[in-house]
């Protein structure tokens, strides 16, 4: 790697020469040509995709030539599917294209993402300390049915928020008393979880509601309506009018990287997760790390359930209503390397299939629903390690004795 | 473990077994300290909890377990007949329905286990020898039945072997984790049958719109009953294939070579390479072969008695997540698993469909999600047996102080 010194000298041939930074700016420009061939620019000719998209792919290959492969191919791709969907979009007719692509899909994508953020920074935290978490799809159902009850009998979204936490922290405390404190097999505990949690939340919505919909004025987690660009024509419905949890969501992405990588206790909590003996070693408490991670990992993974139902899904709950996320979550952690920025960039990707799919239902429902397939799809091929390698943290899910 | 002299094992405790070894290996040691305590404790322990979540819920715990017991059949031993006519005899044909189903998927989840591999895909695998059942079953309806029948049992089989053979392969050949593999193909295969059967999927029956819902098999598809009506759902031969299964199960694992080398990898992945064995063929059989048997439960509940699938229906199945309650309570052995599918056979048509809404003490709403309940208590205890284990000696220790003092 080059030195900013040496980079000053030429930045032009300097920059060429780091291919961390071309790798990025082919990315950048794949996506950039996709960008251009949807409203609101929606470039009606071929032409400038597809000059967009080989810049980027060149950049890639530049890139992957220089050391960095992954990154690389990255690059390539992003060029190529930009290309691709430059092609498909001058093909379809402009009105289609405004129904599928329009500021609401950006909206849409963040609001089925955010679940999914929270999710995969939970679970992040978790296994960043060594501890695997097969239990995000039930901690986030515990939230998800516990805070919109607390919302209903507390009468104020902050008390559901507060009580759905709770719940996926009281049941993330259980599973590390027996995932730590008993050194029972975690993913056996995470999948008990789950069962758990969907019989508890099943048991207790029928005994509290009947199994019908949670009564209607349910005081619901309330937008942010930004006076600025809420009345602009393109950021407006993209981002004027967000839920308070997706900017929360953000904001967490923020902490949560500076917290495990710029922070001792994330130096402590990687330490654990590592290799817990040197950590025990130098005076760190590991189950105490321990703990602390896995309940905190039930707090954020329950508040994506609150959000789910008291946000998302306006004040109701349905049995199983999580249906899955927990595992997306855990998907988009996995292919986002257990980083937090990696994590929600997979999350942004995961939810925006997400939108398409429900988008693209009108046209034809059968490619929709296979459109629901590909965050496992891109999840296995990244586990698969055809694109690079991810590599999980070295202790995690090994149980440690204290000696 | 039956062929290790009892002379030549050292004592070990819980404690120490759990500190060293693969997950198998601990396994194993802790069930030859623990024996059958230990499941049956589990257990008792997740029905006791359950029972209390009951108790606080403003119900009667011993009533609604009564009315459980009686919703699966089970009082069927006090009054016994093969008359469906009679209630508990029909309800007893129900759970052994579904005990079919899950003695096959609690195989599929002991066997990957047996070779020290997680299995949490028995659900993926189900389906998809569900949908070769159902498109096999479909067509080639001009066969006649015995053919027909093989052939598609044969198919749904060996999809089901490489829908799981994919996880096995990756693991082998690029170490990727089996539990996320397994749980990302469960995902995937359900996507694929939402695809399949919903709107203008290749196997909808396109006179039903609305509700989507696959097509019908072909009568020539169809096992034979024979307990109960072929309409009223009776209980197919496949029953019989089941506990067959358990047999093949027992067979395989210790009496063949195969068996010995996937247990042997179970144990301890290198000394079986260093003594020889081909570990990663190993792998990628153990996965295949836990897929055969999920597989095979999928195709033989689709030719017994279900015949068709709703796409709405896809999302609720979980007997691919119960063969795991099964297996593991079952301790991976094959009489445990076909006394587990018993268990929780009984469980999940006692608390659905065999309870009387009404009538009965608990609602049945309430009841399934017991189920689920108790189903997460034996998963979480069994995976935490040191705990079992520890009160389970301090109380024989608590037995013989006075008698040693």
């Amino acid at each position: 790697m080059n030195t900013w010194a040496q980079r000053l000298d030429n930045p032009v041939s300097a920059w060429l020469r780091d291919p961390a930074a071309t790798g990025y700016a082919g990315m950048l420009l794949g996506v950039f040509a996709a960008f251009l061939a949807i409203p609101p620019i929606q470039a009606r000719t071929i032409t400038w995709p597809i000059l967009v998209g080989v810049v980027a792919a060149i950049l890639g290959i530049w890139t992957a030539t220089r050391g960095r492969q992954k990154l690389g191919y990255g690059a390539v791709a992003a060029g190529i599917f930009g290309i691709g969907l430059g092609i498909l979009a001058t093909h379809s007719g402009t009105s289609n294209l405004n129904t599928v692509f329009n500021a609401q899909l950006i909206a849409q994508m963040f609001a089925f993402s955010t679940p999914l953020i929270f999710g995969a920074i939970a679970g992040m935290f978790s296994e960043r300390s060594g501890v695997v978490n097969i239990g995000l799809e039930g901690m986030m159902l515990m939230g998800a049915f516990w805070g919109v009850y607390g919302a209903d009998k507390g009468g104020n979204w902050v008390v559901g928020l507060i009580v759905g936490m709770g719940s996926g922290g009281l049941l993330a405390l259980v599973y590390a008393y027996f995932a730590i404190h008993l050194r029972a097999d975690q993913i056996v505990g995470g999948t008990a979880v789950n069962f758990l949690a969907l019989g508890i939340t099943g048991y207790f919505f029928f005994q509290l509601y009947h199994g019908n919909y949670v009564s209607s004025g349910v005081s619901t987690i309330p937008n942010v309506r930004i006076p600025g660009i809420a009345g602009t024509h393109f950021l407006g419905p993209a981002l004027g009018n967000l839920s308070v949890m997706i900017w929360a969501g953000f904001a967490l992405v923020i902490v949560s990287y500076i917290v495990v990588f710029k922070t001792p206790i994330g130096l402590r909590i990687r330490a654990c997760g590592e290799h817990p003996r040197a950590a025990d070693t130098v005076g760190i408490n590991v189950y105490a790390v321990r703990y602390g991670c896995v309940v905190l990992s039930g707090l954020l993974a329950a508040a994506g359930g609150v959000y789910l139902s008291d946000g998302f899904g306006g004040g109701t709950f349905n049995d199983n209503m999580t249906a899955g996320r927990g595992f997306i979550a855990l998907a988009a952690m996995i292919f986002g390397n257990w980083r937090p920025a990696g994590a929600f960039a997979a999350a942004l990707l995961f939810g925006f299939s997400s939108a398409i799919a429900l988008r693209l239902q009108v046209y034809s429902p059968s490619a929709a629903t296979l459109f629901n397939a590909l965050p496992y799809v891109l999840t296995l091929i990244a586990v698969a390690g055809v694109i690079g390698r991810t590599v999980p943290p070295a202790a995690d899910g090994k149980p440690y004795q204290k000696q | 473990m039956s062929n290790v002299d009892p002379a030549n094992v050292p004592p070990e405790t819980p404690e120490e077994a759990a500190k060293t070894g693969t997950l198998i290996s601990s396994i194993a040691l802790k069930q030859r300290a623990g024996g059958i305590v230990v499941p049956v404790f589990t257990a008792l322990l997740a029905f006791l909890i359950g029972g209390l979540v009951v108790l606080a819920t403003g119900h009667n715990p011993l009533s609604a377990y009564n009315d459980i017991f009686n919703g699966a059949g089970l009082n069927w031993i006090f009054h016994p007949t093969t008359n469906v006519v009679n209630t508990a005899a029909y309800n007893l044909s129900q759970t052994l329905l579904q005990t079919t189903t899950l003695i096959l998927c609690g195989l599929a989840v002991a066997f990957a286990f047996r070779c020290g591999m997680f299995n949490i895909g028995g659900q993926g695998q189900y389906f998809i020898g569900l949908y070769v059942g159902n498109w096999l079953g479909h067509d080639f309806a001009s066969m006649s039945p015995l053919p027909h029948i093989v052939l598609v049992v044969v198919a749904g089989t060996l999809a089901g072997a490489a829908w799981a053979g994919i996880a096995g392969f990756l693991k082998a050949s690029v170490g990727a984790h089996e539990v996320i593999s397994t749980i990302m193909l469960n995902w995937i295969a359900i996507w694929i049958g939402e695809w399949l059967f919903g709107d203008g999927g290749p196997l909808q029956n396109p006179a039903n719109a609305t509700a989507p819902i696959s097509n019908d098999i072909a009568s020539s598809a169809q096992l034979p009953v024979f307990w109960g009506e072929q309409q009223l759902q009776g209980l197919h031969i496949g029953f019989f294939i089941a506990l067959a299964a358990l047999v093949v199960f027992y067979l395989i694992l210790n009496r063949t070579t195969l068996g010995y080398e996937v247990r042997a990898v179970g144990f301890n992945p290198e000394a079986a390479h260093y003594g020889g064995i081909n570990v990663k063929k190993n792998l990628v059989a153990a996965m295949a072969i836990s897929g055969a048997f999920a597989g095979l439960a999928g195709t033989l509940d689709m030719l017994g008695y279900l015949y068709h699938y709703g796409q709405s229906d896809i999302p609720v199945s979980a007997v691919g997540f119960l063969g795991i309650a099964v297996a593991l309570l079952g301790r991976n052995t094959a009489v445990g698993v076909g006394l587990g599918a018993l268990l929780f056979g009984a469980l999940l048509f006692g608390t659905t469909h065999g309870l009387q809404a009404g009538s009965s003490s608990i609602d049945p709403s309430l009841a399934s999600n017991l189920t689920y309940i108790i189903q997460g208590l034996v998963v979480l205890f069994v995976g935490a047996d040191v705990l079992i284990l520890y009160v389970w000696n301090s109380r024989k220790k608590l037995r013989l102080r006075p008698a040693s003092t």
